[in-house]
């Protein structure tokens, strides 16, 4: 399939649930494709990176389903603190074992799972839809129930795919990525390449063949389709182009340059676009000293 | 590189390593997870020193052990021990085995901790990163939080958001809050803060040298409970420890530019 032809199958008011974790492996292709669509109204579940910053600065969420939002190493996503400074957007904002049993729930196709995180925290009062469970045997503990996050589909981006969706990530971390395709009623897989069966399972040992293809709708093979996020070992995040982003989101202006020069073409045009800039750039912004990481980010949250 | 001279006077850095170093002693076989330049530094000079047990993670998805033993010379070799994704990570926040320390925008008597956002939640005048784990943390292991600048707009007398939860609320949520519920520190650029008091409020443990009682009184947003008779300062790193942070843990002087040297 294409990134487009996925998108073609969505439908606007959708819940699309979203694979990797802040600037890391997402599945940006597809996220592009969403962008060049009509697409809207859309409830989005995430990890949130500049998957969220890009769809929110589009106009294209309604509702956010989220324990945070980051660039990892820019620790403020520009385009979602706007969003949310304008009201532009409304937020579920979840705890993050919240958010992965309530994606584990869906997946078993349960209610809900029991957790002890939220009691006491504001993450209660400000979503008031959440409801606690008390515990049928003896010890009687109250916990919090998260819901599960069903989703109609779900966009993961992995390192390698076969033509019939079992898809492979080769980095340190498979995020949340086969959970999201277990919750969602049809998923799309985006890769760096396409191979045969049999280079999957020369290129990893089992535990890489993350996804099952009895979960995935369509695969698409999209080379470098998390850039500017990171997508080890293939290559590392593109921290001058997102440094380009955020500066660029600072002012409308800017930003409509950027949107004009990156995202107003195809996916062929965008990485035509980044050799473009990175050549230009390269120099320049490699003596840029990296900011320090401000108060509760790091890439050690897990953190 | 240029080889730096530092000076041989300990600095305000140090003394916050050397504090965010001690919330790990005694902490045995658990994950430290450090955020933040000093806390990190200090969770691995602990494990260099007084808590060898310790485990950390790469930033990543490793756990990394390794390192030659206290006294030995040369940077310690990174080794994987084990593979701590974000899933297993979170799962085992629940089993208890974790001490972290987390950074707070806002703080509050209580230990309540934010980092969500300012403001109105429903329409912040600054959003930030979101609850992140603070709520699951709290409520499974022990939680302090470092603050590298202290300030009135940090030390505040309620929190926005509470993410992190405090003691207050802790209680009010019962028994399943409070069963792993606990705070054991907070540290800052100015000194070392508990919650050992009847109400379980914030009270100075100790001032780092060079800052004065009336200097933490301006800098926080509501009443400290100081205790009785001299307050003490934070306690002086040994030769050996000054050694291993300048020439094996921090060679290039991350601290300074978290905590800079502040003037005579």
């Amino acid at each position: 399939m294409t990134a487009d032809g996925v998108v073609a199958r969505l439908e606007s008011g959708m819940t699309l649930g979203i694979g990797g974790w802040g600037s890391r492996r997402k599945p940006m292709a597809l996220v592009r494709a969403l962008l060049r669509s009509g697409l809207t109204d859309l409830t989005v579940v995430s990890c949130g990176g500049p998957d969220v910053g890009l769809l929110a600065a589009a106009g294209k969420i309604r509702r956010l389903v989220t324990p945070f939002v980051t660039l990892d190493s820019v620790p403020l996503e520009p385009h979602f603190r706007a969003a949310r400074e304008r009201g532009a957007l409304e937020l579920t904002e979840l705890d993050e074992a919240m958010f992965l049993w309530g994606l584990t729930a869906a997946g078993q196709r349960l209610p809900f799972m029991p957790v002890r995180a939220g009691l006491g925290s504001d993450v209660l009062r400000v979503n008031p839809h959440l409801r606690t469970v008390t515990s049928p045997y003896e010890d009687g503990e109250v916990l919090a129930a998260a819901p599960a996050l069903r989703l109609d589909a779900a966009l993961v981006h992995l390192n390698r795919a076969d033509a019939r969706g079992n898809a492979q990530y080769l980095g340190p971390d498979p995020y949340f990525d086969d959970l999201f395709c277990e919750a969602a009623d049809t998923a799309y897989v985006s890769c760096e390449r396409i191979v045969d069966g049999e280079e999957l399972a020369r290129a990893g040992c089992p535990q890489t063949l993350l996804v099952s293809r009895m979960f995935v709708s369509g695969v698409v093979e999209a080379p470098r389709g998390a850039h500017f996020t990171s997508c080890v070992p293939d290559y590392g995040r593109d921290e001058a182009f997102q440094r380009a982003y955020v500066r660029a989101a600072a002012d409308p202006d800017t930003w409509a340059a950027f949107v004009k020069r990156f995202l107003s073409g195809d996916e062929d045009d965008y990485r035509a676009a980044v050799a473009a800039f990175t050549e230009e750039a390269g120099e320049s912004e490699e003596s840029e000293e990296s900011k320090p990481a401000a108060a509760g980010t790091t890439a050690e949250e897990r953190r | 590189m240029t080889a730096r001279t530092r000076p041989t006077a300990v600095t305000r850095a140090e003394y916050c390593v050397i504090a965010c170093a001690e919330v790990w002693r005694g902490a045995g076989e658990v994950l430290a997870s450090p955020m933040g330049t000093v806390p990190a530094l200090g969770a691995r000079l602990a494990r260099l020193t007084f808590s060898p047990d310790l485990l950390l993670t790469d930033g990543e998805a490793l756990l990394v052990g390794g390192g030659p033993a206290a006294g030995r010379t040369g940077a310690p070799e990174p080794m994987t021990e084990g593979w701590l994704p974000y899933r297993r990570h979170l799962a085992l926040v629940a089993t208890g085995r974790r001490h972290v320390m987390m950074g707070a925008s806002q703080i509050d008597r209580y230990g309540n901790q934010n980092i969500s956002c300012i403001g109105d939640w429903a329409r912040p005048s600054r959003q930030l990163l979101g609850v992140r784990g603070a709520p699951v943390n709290t409520l499974n292991h022990p939680t302090s939080y470092w603050v590298p600048k202290h300030s009135p707009r940090t030390f505040v007398e309620r929190v926005d958001m509470v993410c992190g939860v405090g003691y207050d609320r802790a209680a009010a949520a019962g028994p399943s809050a409070t069963r792993f519920h606990r705070v054991p520190e907070v540290v800052s650029d100015l000194g070392v803060f508990d919650f050992e008091t009847p109400d379980r409020t914030l009270r100075v443990r100790s001032l780092h040298p060079g800052v004065r009682l009336e200097d933490v009184r301006a800098a926080t947003g509501f009443t400290l409970h100081v205790p009785d008779g001299e307050v003490p300062h934070t306690r002086e790193p040994t030769a050996e420890e000054l050694r291993l942070l300048r020439e094996v843990v921090d060679p290039g002087g991350l601290r300074d530019r978290e905590v800079p040297p502040c003037g005579p």
